[in-house]
């Protein structure tokens, strides 16, 4: 009883700002706070006709695509490098590899920031994706990496047999056989992407991703339009998480 | 003659010797089993034969090419793994086809060819199935399936029957000899199942510590092992220990023994197989009286362990008819050819 009390006491204190966001993304008058007026799609409506909105939408589509391949693409040939090859200094290349999950979003942004102006090219997406390649990527070596045991290796190792060179084992059967695995990289860097502030932040200027926008958006007051872009970015979010999991967990039962 | 030849083939892992200074000669229409317990030295010496290993020093010959520093990819052997490694995004007919694909043999001769290939190994209809479809015999199959359509010049099998249960074991071990000869290719197999070796084997190489102890037709490694090691692994069998007195003559517990006149002065030890003593004293070779400690029924015979006054254990089979029962007394005798020394 009490346990039950507890557990619910703690989803509330987790879920209730969320929900609190979506209900009042469904707000039929002006300001997204109590009473409660609606429902009514008025304010996706805006969203989706704000042409700042838009823009930052199809910029953070772009940047969280575009990073997640870079992220898996890499992550999947170090991985594979790792778990395959023996070589001297293997422990230090693989914890440099993982070390950026350990540095700062604040940092790294920075760095990028200073680096670029530095090199004589400014803040634009092209910078943003890189800082998240950056960040992303030890994730996506690190899921990669879990997935190629010794079964795997055996594997291989027939169609090295039967004839296939490295290329080939890569793209024909490694790759498809830990397919899972790289769709849920992808996804979970995506989302990764997708809701990141600091670097984005630090690095555009006239392009914005999705969370800069809300950022802007928020200094100006409270609206329901706001809202209404905050669910449908915890939308996406959502969805691909689910997917990560039915991903990971078909993986699991197999 | 000389399809397969190693040629004093030593394996290092650092200080460690997988294996060390191994020769070997086989013919193309040999059956060849490695047999050995684990850390023998059997599976590096076959993955050094399939080019996945490189040998610190020695050679490999195979259809009288030297191919030692050739890999896996463009050497003439093929392997079905022990886990059979089969592809599992791929349709059964997709695994058997993929070593063809590579080798850029057209589709139409291609799909002729896997389809043949299916049919060799019973598996006909089903080429569009996927590899979790299928049974562990089923995809043992589809593994041969996928190694043999490439017309390799050694066929290497590696525990191939290691994951099956015994009846399918049986059945595959007539399949794969069937295959053998259909093929007529050379095979080379690895297990630590001597009745396995027994069974397949047209040459038996017995390994032990990264050396060959033995290597021969399984009648004469059973029945006259070359080494002590050889014949423990091969089977049970009395052990008497003794001493070379003149050319011919062993001293043991039991008195004096035929020995082969090859053997110099010295300490020596002569084994006989169980089904070669004989209880009714009738051989020409007195092996004295000896007590029953233990009879146990296996169908076909009596095993039987049996002590004599001097402390010289026996093990031997006995027909059932005879039903011993332990406190009996045995007269055992054998015949002079069926005392080894080793």
């Amino acid at each position: 009883m009490f346990a039950g009390a507890y557990m619910a006491l703690c989803y509330v204190f987790i879920f209730l700002p969320v929900g609190v966001l979506v209900l009042f993304s469904f707000q039929a008058g002006d300001l997204p706070v109590p009473p409660f007026h609606g429902p009514s799609l008025r304010w996706y409506e805006a969203a989706f006709q704000d042409g700042r909105l838009v823009d930052a939408f199809t910029n953070s589509l772009l940047v969280g695509v575009i990073s997640s391949a870079v992220s898996v693409f890499i992550g999947f040939l170090a991985a594979y490098g790792l778990a395959r090859y023996d070589f001297w200094g293997k422990d230090v290349v693989r914890a440099l590899i993982m070390l950026p999950l350990a540095v700062s979003y604040l940092l790294v942004g920075m760095g990028l920031l200073v680096s670029t102006s530095a090199l004589g090219f400014g803040p634009s997406l092209i910078t943003v994706i890189i800082g998240h390649v950056v960040i992303n990527m030890p994730l996506a070596f690190a899921i990669c990496l879990a997935q190629l045991g010794e079964h795997q290796r055996r594997i291989e190792s027939a169609a090295r047999d039967l004839g296939a060179n490295t290329a080939r084992v890569l793209f024909s059967i490694t790759a498809p056989m830990i397919a899972p695995a790289l769709i849920a990289a992808f996804c979970l860097c995506f989302t990764l992407s997708w809701d990141e502030f600091l670097i984005a932040f630090l690095n555009t200027r006239f392009d914005v991703t999705l969370p800069v926008v809300i950022w802007s958006l928020l200094r100006g007051g409270l609206n329901p339009e706001t809202n209404a872009a905050g669910s449908f970015i915890f939308l996406v979010s959502v969805s691909l998480v689910l997917i990560v999991e039915f991903f990971l967990l078909r993986r699991r039962r197999a | 003659m000389n399809h397969l030849v190693v040629d004093r083939v030593t394996k290092l892992y650092g200080d460690a010797a997988a294996l060390r200074d191994v020769s070997l000669s086989v013919a193309a229409h040999d059956y060849v089993v490695l047999l050995g317990p684990s850390g023998s030295g059997k599976t590096t010496l076959l993955s050094v034969i399939g080019g996945f290993t490189e040998p610190t020093s020695g050679r490999i010959e195979i259809a009288g090419a030297d191919v030692t520093a050739i890999g896996p990819a463009k050497r003439p052997t093929t392997t079905v793994f022990q886990d059979y490694a089969l592809f599992p995004h791929m349709s059964v007919e997709k695994n058997i086809g993929f070593g063809l694909k590579l080798r850029r043999v057209p589709k139409q001769a291609r799909a002729e060819r896997v389809a043949r290939a299916l049919d060799m190994v019973g598996l006909a209809a089903f080429g569009r199935r996927g590899i979790h479809e299928l049974s562990g015999g089923q995809r043992q199959r589809v593994a041969l399936a996928r190694a043999l359509i490439l017309e390799p010049e050694i066929l290497l099998l590696d525990e191939p029957l290691g994951a099956l249960d015994l009846n399918l074991r049986r059945q595959m071990q007539d399949e794969l000899l069937a295959l053998q000869r259909r093929t007529g290719r050379c095979f080379v197999h690895v297990t630590h199942d001597q009745e396995e070796a027994m069974a397949l084997a047209s040459l038996i190489v017995v390994m032990n510590q990264g050396r060959v102890e033995d290597a021969g037709p399984p009648a004469r490694v059973y029945a006259r092992p070359a080494t002590r090691f050889t014949a423990t692994f091969m089977g049970e069998s009395t052990e008497i220990a003794g001493e070379i007195l003149s050319p011919g003559v062993a001293a043991t517990k039991i008195g004096h023994l035929p020995a082969p006149k090859s053997l110099q002065a010295g300490a020596t030890i002569l084994i006989i197989r169980p089904e070669n003593i004989s209880a009714d004293g009738t051989r020409d070779v007195k092996l004295g009286a000896a007590r029953i400690t233990e009879a146990v029924f296996q169908g076909a015979h009596y095993r039987v362990l049996a002590q004599s006054e001097s402390g010289q254990d026996f093990v031997l089979r006995v027909p059932p008819s005879t039903a011993p029962a332990p406190g009996d007394t045995l007269t055992l005798s054998c015949g002079a050819e069926d005392l080894v020394a080793v």
